[in-house]
């Protein structure tokens, strides 16, 4: 039995089903994300698992305790809002004591608490700081001690970065996966951002209008997709068109028009084929390369960023550019794309 | 400056405030400021002259006197009057602030999409003049009214209850159905403006209803409560209307008396004085209000 459990949930807005039938299983310990475009029912789930909205069915249980009929304030997770909702009448240290005031603790006890926690997410030295006197980054750590020093079994932290600059986002990035690992607390976390999510998760599920599409870890969900919007979601690809030509033990060969024939392993198709079947084939595109392969074409456009360039290749009679990323030096005149078999992705081909 | 002057409004008792060098928010206040000065500044200071002024002749003619406001501050009826008004505009300002806050919660947090009508309509009664509603007390709690002829016709009682009219009860009655939408307004603005996931996160944070109530909406709406509360009590502590219409003897309040200065006794003078005397009682009684207020606010954290 996994820490956090989800069973079948469904979440109905009128008729809107913003929540269809998700299962979802989160380790004890784990830091993991819930990634999806906006408005595909992310929010609703984590309200659902602190208690703010109630199910239309299914079960949710947190350390094998079913959480159905247990009111928010009585669920022992915390929440880090988007908003960050930080009580404007309170200074930063009453506000990060907000929760522990009822649980006994002596005036001594409290203070060290408190202090501690802003030590943690540091902000030593802030506690008489009014709310409005801060800055988007330190109320955001105001917002993450007050809800960590419940010590809660679970956090649900909702977008907690998107409302920082990029520099600092990347920053907090760092530093909230540092603060899981040494705490040891188990974090949900929802965002639209692929790179937040990649780096900051163990496990990540991709959501895409109210369903779970694929749940995965990072490096998986990259080289892994399970199906063409998780693979289009996470990152860049490059598809293509095929049809299983012949399948011979762990070798496939599929027609993909004009790339040819191309090999493909078995264990690249996570579904049943069978010969004739129509597939989607995918190349990242810093897995092509542009010289010593066996499909022609030219360079269309190219951006230098530094490390790497990133190209558009055209291939005749493909209306869509190749998307290719190189770090090798800049390709003069026409090209010859080639990747390695082992990097092609396959996907089953829906209408 | 426009966002200030807004936030002060709706903030209730916020006072527009000037940022560094904008003088243009003067120039803005500026024709506000010349009325107020022709119709307030003006009067007051001609109230002043005459409060200083020897009872029989033109305005201070022959030099100023203090003799009005040892009159005023020396005649224990006077006294009598002004702990009167206070100790009714107090009963008042509280019953309707304790009237008004639930109404203006019910439809802050829960009255969903219909807010609107639920305002127009907490505000129908006060569409009607507010003689009319005055009278219309009059008419419930009078000796041959619907109070008592009720009572008396279906027997519970035989002759008409006194105590319904003419006394500080009916004053307090009538005061506070009449000011109760003022005090609704302030109130329900300030719920209103409370972020809502404020009230989530003290309930993730551990607080049931009734501690998230004490802890998080009342402190953050008490703008709006001091704001009800002044908007109630610094009219109603000068109001002549209603206890000269329901309070009879026992029910008069300063300002009847002032009113008779002016008028049936023709003591101008007198009636200056005590008219600023009571202006200075309630600005004083107001900003100790706000002060204490204040203090309550910080320390009920
Ligand atoms: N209280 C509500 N009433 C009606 N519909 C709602 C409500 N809350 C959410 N929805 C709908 O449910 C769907 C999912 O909303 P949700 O807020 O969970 O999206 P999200 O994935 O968090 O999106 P975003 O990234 O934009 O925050 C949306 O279509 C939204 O319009
Ligand atoms: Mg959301």
């Amino acid at each position: 039995m996994s820490f956090l459990s989800v069973t079948r949930v469904i979440k109905r807005f009128g008729d809107v089903e913003a929540v269809k039938a998700v299962d979802l299983e989160v380790p004890r310990g784990a830091f993991f994300a819930l990634l999806g475009p906006s408005g595909c029912g992310k929010t609703t789930l984590l309200r659902m698992i602190a208690g703010f909205e109630q199910p239309d069915d299914g079960v949710i249980a947190i350390d094998g305790v079913a959480m159905n009929g247990v009111p928010a304030h009585q669920r022992p997770t915390n929440m880090v809002f988007q908003s960050y909702a930080i009580f404007p009448h309170l200074n930063v240290f009453d506000n990060v004591a907000y929760g522990l005031r009822r649980d006994g603790l002596g005036k001594d006890a409290l203070r060290a608490r408190v202090e501690a926690m802003l030590a943690t997410v540091r902000l030593e030295g802030m506690g008489a700081r009014r709310a409005d006197q801060l800055s988007g980054g330190q109320r955001q750590r105001v917002a993450l001690a007050r809800a960590l020093v419940k010590q809660p079994k679970i956090l649900l932290l909702d977008e907690p970065l998107g409302a920082l600059d990029k520099r600092l986002r990347e920053q907090m990035q760092v530093e909230l996966r540092a603060l899981q690992k040494s705490l040891g607390i188990t974090f949900l976390l929802v965002t639209h951002d692929q790179e937040e999510a990649l780096s900051m998760a163990d496990h990540i599920a991709v959501m895409n209008g109210g369903r779970i599409l694929q749940i995965a870890s990072p490096r998986d969900l990259y080289e892994r997709p399970n199906c063409r919007e998780v693979a289009d979601f996470i990152g860049e690809i490059n598809f293509f068109h095929a049809s299983v030509k012949e399948i011979a033990g762990d070798n496939v060969t599929c027609n993909a028009g004009l790339l040819g024939i191309v090999p493909v392993p078995r264990r690249a198709f996570g579904f049943a084929i069978a010969a004739g079947d129509h597939v989607l084939l995918a190349l990242r595109p810093e897995r092509i390369t542009l010289s010593g392969g066996t499909v022609a074409g030219e360079i269309a456009a190219a951006s230098f960023l530094g490390e790497r360039s990133h190209y558009h290749a055209r291939i005749a009679g493909r209306s869509e550019p190749v998307f290719v990323a190189s770090s090798g030096p800049a390709p003069q005149g026409p090209v010859m794309l080639g990747w390695n078999p082992a990097d092609v992705i396959a996907l089953p081909f829906v209408e | 400056m426009g966002k200030s002057l807004i936030s002060g409004f709706s903030g209730g008792v916020q006072v527009a405030k000037a940022e560094d060098g904008n003088d243009a928010g003067y120039l803005l206040l500026s024709p506000t400021l010349a009325v107020m000065a022709l119709t307030l500044a003006a009067p007051l200071a001609l109230l002043f002259l005459y409060s200083l002024t020897r009872t029989t002749g033109p305005v201070l003619e022959g030099g100023a006197t203090l003799a009005q406001y040892a009159e005023v501050l020396g005649r224990e009826g006077y006294r009598a009057l002004f702990w009167r008004s206070l100790d009714i505009s107090a009963v008042v300002t509280l019953a309707t602030v304790a009237l008004a806050y639930p109404m203006a919660y019910f439809v802050a947090f829960h009255a969903g999409r219909r807010k609107f009508l639920w305002l127009i309509a907490l505000t129908i009664p006060f569409w009607t003049s507010y003689l009319l509603r005055v009278f219309a007390w009059k008419i419930i709690l009078g000796y041959g009214g619907v109070i008592n002829s009720a009572l008396i016709s279906i027997g519970l009682i035989s002759a008409p209850l006194e105590f319904l009219l003419y006394n500080p009860f009916s004053v307090v009655v009538t005061l506070t159905h009449a000011w109760a939408a003022f005090a609704i307004l302030p109130i329900y603005v300030s719920l209103e403006k409370i972020d809502r996931s404020l009230l989530e996160a003290a309930t993730d944070l551990g607080d049931g209803p009734l501690r998230r109530f004490l802890r998080i909406t009342l402190p953050l709406s008490m703008p709006g409560v001091i704001g009800a509360a002044l908007l109630v009590f610094v009219p109603t502590t000068g109001d002549y209307v209603t206890p000269t219409l329901v309070g009879g003897p026992q029910g008069a309040m300063i300002a009847n008396i002032i009113s008779v200065q002016f008028d049936r006794v023709g003591n101008w003078p007198l009636g200056a004085a005590l008219a600023l005397a009571s202006m200075a009682v309630v600005g004083v009684l107001a900003m100790l209000f706000v002060a204490a207020a204040r203090a309550a606010a910080k320390a009920a954290r």
